[in-house]
């Protein structure tokens, strides 16, 4: 490991992708990413590689398109109106299987809202933002350190697969401090070949990166091959964290930072005598279905937490199928619950 | 008297960098010739094995068929922006965008006006044929005042619809671009001087020179309602009037 380091959220994210070998970053100024944009502003183009500051988030994901294909590791980040403008190129991304790391600081919303934390961009992320059929890998770090970790598990996720992987944060993580320690940069010659892109056909047959085919069937048999890159994904990609769930009468389901604040209030349910245990889903897509259906039947409730009207909710209804009760506690535009507020919502479920 | 095969010299061919797959394009239709000129360009410049080429949405979607060279089909307008990240990725290759006049002049605006206003070292084929083939002959930001479409079909009135926008004067405007110039396919002289230009165009890249430009004055016989002659008429006639040929900047 390298030295200790105090950066933002954002910063980590940054300096995180930097040593997976991101060797093309472009992306638009928005807040509350700003930091993650100025710290690759200042670091990329010393280390030779390429930061361009994009006319749009949409001109942004199709530099990241075009970067993508000759095989480089590339990412953009942006926060949820731009992410909004980023559907096409992630749309693009996935028909191609082209591989690239999309960072979301989500802000409140819908429209403009604010630049304060949310996570009401989880639908968007995990469900489909663009057109077709198409999946996304989407990673939920909980805390600064964590963001860093993702970071450079989503390039090799990404690679892996020849996937979009989205990084999934919130304002609140984007701009909090903390210690962390990041790993030594990867070395770019250790990498795996990518005998797929496009870098030019000397000596070999064109490589051609497309996401479509006028033919119905033959669009169908892309679609497949997507599909089963999928269902491998979900057979081998599921991560979470389950804590004091052993003896728990009550969960709480959450991601990111409320899960985060989630770990106070356990203690704080606990130290008055209520079972409480935490479930944290790490990949959102794919969603830890069949551990939370586990869970659920040794427990009597499981609340679900989020900065939404209840996005993830939908995913954690799935997973319980009634085997125990699903509440549901969760605030917008910007709100951050306070450890109490979740605690006061654990003492309505408590026997 | 029987013809001397063996001493036939062979003066026409098509270029190697060419794959040979048969074009997707309705007779008379002027992408064709880009695409030899294209071919015999990368081929006069030996430089098909390190290019990249870019194919837009619309009429020339298959235009990755066309060539022995890798290339990737792009979001409709985004081909600009695609060719930067591909050329700041590979700065060693050879990146051409080829793009309608929809894709670049329209709903390309902004990614086309900011990859030319970088400067980024890449060639772009801007085929303006003053509608929307593909899609079944629609307004495009470049038909001319009166002309009908599909969407204008008692001719485009500007007082609604706007002008035909001269884009690559608009372009013209920028400090960075290294080599802008229209061209057209009319006549014989025509495309020889647009093989000029494109081969201009790729030697400027090759050169590091920066940003290129190739608008080409094409022609639509389909949805144009006219023979192909009357198509080449057409653009002689009235659509250089709107559109002039020449050079807007050549700063090699």
């Amino acid at each position: 490991m390298g030295e200790r380091l105090l950066l933002r959220g954002n910063e980590v994210i940054a300096e995180a992708a930097i040593r997976a070998g991101c060797e093309c970053y472009f992306a638009y100024p928005i807040t509350p990413q700003a930091e993650l944009l100025e710290h690759m502003a200042r670091h990329m183009p010393r280390l030779g590689r390429t930061f361009v500051q994009a006319e749009s988030e949409i001109g942004a994901i199709s530099m990241v398109y075009g970067a993508a294909s000759t095989g480089v590791r590339t990412m953009t980040s942006s926060s949820s109106p731009g992410i909004s403008l980023k559907q096409e190129g992630i749309s693009y991304l996935a028909g191609s299987n082209l591989p690239a790391v999309i960072v979301n600081v989500v802000r409140g919303g819908p429209g403009l809202g604010n630049i304060a934390p949310s996570q009401c961009d989880y639908f968007q992320a995990t469900k489909g933002g663009g057109h077709g059929d198409y999946r996304m890998i989407v990673l939920g770090p909980s805390t600064v350190p964590e963001a860093g970790e993702l970071t450079i598990l989503a390039f090799d996720l990404a690679d892996k697969y020849r996937i979009p992987v989205m990084i999934l944060a919130d304002g609140l993580l984007g701009q909090m401090m903390e210690p962390v320690e990041l790993p030594e940069p990867v070395d770019l010659e250790s990498l795996p070949a990518k005998d797929w892109a496009a870098t030019g056909a000397e000596g070999r047959d064109p490589n051609i990166i497309l996401s479509f085919d006028l033919g119905p069937e033959n669009l169908k048999q892309m679609n497949l091959v997507l599909q089963e890159k999928y269902r491998e994904i979900v057979n081998n990609e599921v991560r979470y964290e389950e804590s004091d769930s052993q003896d728990a009468d009550i969960v709480i389901a959450a991601h990111g930072t409320i899960a985060r604040i989630a770990k106070s209030v356990v203690r704080m349910a606990r130290a008055e005598g209520i079972k409480l245990g935490l479930f944290r889903p790490i990949t959102l897509w794919p969603y830890p279905y069949e551990p939370l259906r586990a869970l659920a039947d040794r427990v009597d409730t499981v609340l679900t937490v989020e900065m939404s009207a209840g996005q993830m909710w939908e995913d954690v209804r799935l997973a319980v199928a009634e085997r125990a009760k699903t509440p549901f506690y969760g605030e917008m535009g910007g709100v951050v619950p306070t450890p109490l507020t979740i605690l006061n919502e654990v003492r309505k479920h408590a026997n | 008297m029987p013809t001397d095969i063996a001493n036939m010299v062979k003066v026409f061919e098509r270029p190697a960098s060419l794959t040979g797959a048969r074009f997707t394009y309705c007779p008379g239709c002027s992408h064709g010739v880009i695409t030899r000129i294209i071919g015999q360009t990368l081929d006069e410049l030996g430089i098909a094995e390190r290019t990249i080429g870019l194919a837009p949405v619309g009429c020339s979607v298959f235009a990755y068929l066309w060539y022995k060279c890798d290339a990737l089909q792009v979001a409709h307008g985004r081909a600009s922006a695609v060719a930067t990240g591909v050329k700041r990725a590979r700065p060693e290759s050879i990146v051409f965008s080829y793009q309608g006049d929809g894709d670049f002049a329209s709903i390309g605006t902004a990614e086309s006006i900011h990859a030319a206003n970088r400067g980024e070292n890449i060639t772009v084929i801007f085929v303006n044929n003053q509608i929307y083939g593909m899609t079944g002959g629609e307004l495009a930001p470049t038909t001319l005042v009166d002309q009908k479409t599909s969407t204008t079909p008692d001719g485009r009135d500007p007082t609604l619809f706007g002008y035909p926008i001269r884009f690559s004067e608009v372009i013209a405007q920028l400090d960075a671009p290294a080599y802008i110039t229209r061209q057209a396919l009319y006549d014989t002289k025509r495309i020889n001087d647009t093989t000029a230009a494109i081969k201009k165009a790729f030697e400027y890249q090759v050169e590091g020179k920066g940003y290129s430009l190739v608008e080409i004055l094409s022609t639509c016989p389909t949805n144009w309602r006219m023979t192909p002659l009357q198509s080449n008429e057409h653009v002689e006639n009235v659509v250089t009037e709107v559109f002039p040929l020449g050079d807007l900047i050549d700063r090699g």
